[in-house]
């Protein structure tokens, strides 16, 4: 149906409407920027964020702050102390510890970071074809993640990553498998809420084909807290792939992955117990920078939720 | 007539026709369970012919291996097979294991028990160390033990349990020689896997409760018991506490879910006999039949706890029942 002629209509577009609505309810400043005042004042998630950035760039420029190549084996400095050549020592091959942890991180963040791609790339989607076209398809796409769900999901993500057979790919395409069910729960509820905006049933009643109002007005609602839920995820999926490399699963010799090192220096805990503390703690750490900054962004995003926990 | 006796009769049926609706919407859940375990093992590249004869250690050849296919029926179409898989697995016959010979079904009851006390024995700890926790945080909020609830909250979220465990036992076992290192046997030796495997959770509950606590202790009735002169103790333990379990309880079924997941790495790490250690070790040895029998298990078990503390949540909050008793 076209408008009568010399009478502009203007459809409103989904960035216009949020934005003007939400500045109201914000007062003077966007919602984005009182986020961010909020992040700002967060001690704890500026620790995060400041400990997520370094371990970034110790990621990116791990070929210039490893003093040793990680790999080389050197049977002369076996579970050698730290000293001058090797800062924190060497594994039970000689191989500097130091150097295999800095290329450690660049390892783990790059396969959570492509695991989560993954998820996106499935679960966006998937979801947003179950909330917007609902009906049967919806029904069968609900119905086959009510089924996924039903399995413990590490339990699942073992079985996977068991039967593709060992490999840090095949940890990733397994974990992608298992994570992407929850998010096109979570883009599915957002499409249904979206899809009833007024924004969307004007473009409707304008006969704006489906895949424009998908693509311009539903997605960009959808993709921010998607991407935001994802950064939330980053140190749970560390702690997964580290887990199932611990297992054998993941990573394999010689790669510097720090769940690898683990389970490779497990049998010198008694003697060499810096196997061990080191990889961990290089773990822990990372995934407690992550958790600092999802805590930090979750409640600059949801105040009201913030004073509860 | 609604004596106190009807309206517990009443109650039974009602959790009668209830359990049955359930477990009727279960059926579908399981068979879609079974058709993605089934495909995981069937569909995936590799040819379980190939696989157990090489567990004998012997390069087999194609005529070997042909012939066991046919056996084994591997040339049918997926769907006779699958169909003849399914009917076996309704009679809990899951095949022999590649490795063991022993029936897989015999393999993971035997081992089961120790995989349910180890989880068990977690759940038991994480709700000594929450309740406490979450309870005193919300009391004394934005106190000492609020901060240090939150810190611990952080750290059991970011520890790496197998690396905990390795931790525990370097300075329990090694270091002490307190503790036993690895192993099943008596309470000595599930102090350590229990505590590795409930602290992360431990630590989210307590910070859930607190929440549900301090939710709990705003609201219009408690200023009602309070000003009605109710001792402290009671107005938190009989009021407060009461309602603010509900959130966590509602939790309970997913974290089995995560608790049986971890069960096993934890179990790796202790070498402890369970379900999820041989998983593993079968996942090595592509044991097929045993890698395909955990799935299921574990499945059916977390959807089963999950119906128990749907069935449990309504009948500590009434509201629920009430609201669920209309719909039916």
């Amino acid at each position: 149906m076209n408008p009568p002629e010399g009478l502009e209509v203007i459809v409103p577009t989904s960035a216009a409407c949020g934005k003007a609505g939400r500045r109201a309810a914000e007062g003077e400043r966007g919602p984005l920027t009182a986020a961010l005042g909020r992040l700002v004042r967060d001690k704890p998630a500026l620790l995060g964020l400041g400990i997520t950035l370094t371990v970034v760039a110790v990621a990116v420029f791990a070929p210039y702050l490893a003093p040793n190549d990680p790999v080389k084996v050197d049977l002369a400095h076996r579970l050698a102390p730290s000293g001058a050549q090797y800062p924190l020592g060497t594994d039970h091959l000689g191989r500097c510890l130091l150097s295999r942890l800095i290329w450690g991180t660049r390892v783990s963040l790059l396969t959570a970071a492509l695991a989560l791609g993954a998820i996106i790339l499935v679960s966006i989607p998937v979801g947003v074809l179950a909330g917007y076209r609902g009906g049967r398809i919806d029904n069968l796409i609900m119905r086959a993640v009510d089924v996924l769900l039903a399995f413990p999901g590490l339990v699942l993500a073992l079985v996977i990553a068991g039967r593709l057979g060992p490999g840090l790919l095949n940890v990733m395409l397994a974990l992608a498998a298992v994570w992407w069910v929850e998010y096109a729960r979570v883009v599915r509820g957002m499409v249904l809420a979206v899809k009833e905006k007024e924004f969307v049933l004007t473009a409707r009643a304008y006969g704006v084909p489906g895949r424009r109002i998908v693509g311009r007005h539903i997605l960009p609602h959808v993709l921010s807290p998607v991407i935001v839920l994802a950064t939330l995820d980053m140190g749970k999926l560390i702690l997964a792939i580290s887990g199932l490399s611990f297992l054998g699963l993941g990573a394999q010799p010689p790669m510097p992955e720090w769940g690898a090192m683990l389970n490779e220096g497990r049998s010198y805990l008694p003697t060499a117990p810096q196997l061990m503390i080191y990889p961990g703690a290089a773990i822990m750490t990372v995934v407690l920078a992550f958790n600092l900054l999802g805590d930090g962004l979750r409640d600059a995003l949801d105040p009201r939720g913030a004073a509860r926990l | 007539m609604s004596s106190p006796w009807l309206c517990c009769f009443r109650g039974l049926v009602w959790l009668r026709r209830y359990l049955l609706k359930r477990l009727f919407y279960l059926v579908p859940v399981m068979l879609g369970v079974s058709v993605v375990t089934f495909g995981l093992i069937n569909l995936a590249p590799g040819d379980p012919a190939e696989v157990i004869l090489r567990t004998g250690g012997v390069e087999p050849t194609r005529e070997a291996v042909e012939t066991l296919r046919a056996e084994l029926g591997l040339d049918d179409p997926l769907y006779v097979r699958y169909g003849r898989w399914l009917r076996d697995v309704v009679r809990l016959d899951l095949g022999d294991s590649f490795r063991t010979g022993y029936p897989v079904t015999e393999e993971i009851l035997s081992r089961l028990p120790a995989t349910l006390e180890l989880t068990c024995a977690a759940l038991v700890f994480m709700v000594l160390l929450a309740l406490p926790a979450g309870i005193l945080a919300a009391l004394y909020r934005h106190a000492f033990l609020d901060h240090l609830s939150r810190f611990t909250a952080l750290f059991g979220a970011s520890v790496p349990s197998f690396w905990l465990g390795l931790m525990l036992i370097y300075f329990f076992a090694v270091k002490l020689r307190l503790l036993p290192v690895m192993g099943r046997g008596g309470l000595g030796h599930l102090v350590l896997p229990a505590v590795t495997l409930g602290f992360g959770m431990a630590a989210v509950y307590a910070r859930i409760l607190r929440a549900g606590m301090l939710d709990a202790l705003g609201q219009d009735y408690i200023r009602v018991a309070r000003a009605k002169g109710l001792h402290e103790k009671w107005v938190v333990g009989r009021h407060a506490l009461k309602n603010a379990l509900l959130p966590a309880v509602t939790l309970l079924g997913m974290s089995f879910g995560h608790l049986l997941g971890g069960a096993a790495i934890v179990e790796t790490v202790f070498a402890w006999p369970g379900v999820g250690k041989f998983a593993v070790d079968s996942i090595f040895a592509r044991d097929y039949p045993v890698i395909q029998g955990y799935a299921l298990f574990m499945a059916g078990v977390f959807v089963l706890v999950n119906l128990l503390v749907d069935v449990s949540y309504t009948f500590l909050d009434p509201r629920i029942r009430l609201e669920r008793g209309r719909q039916d």
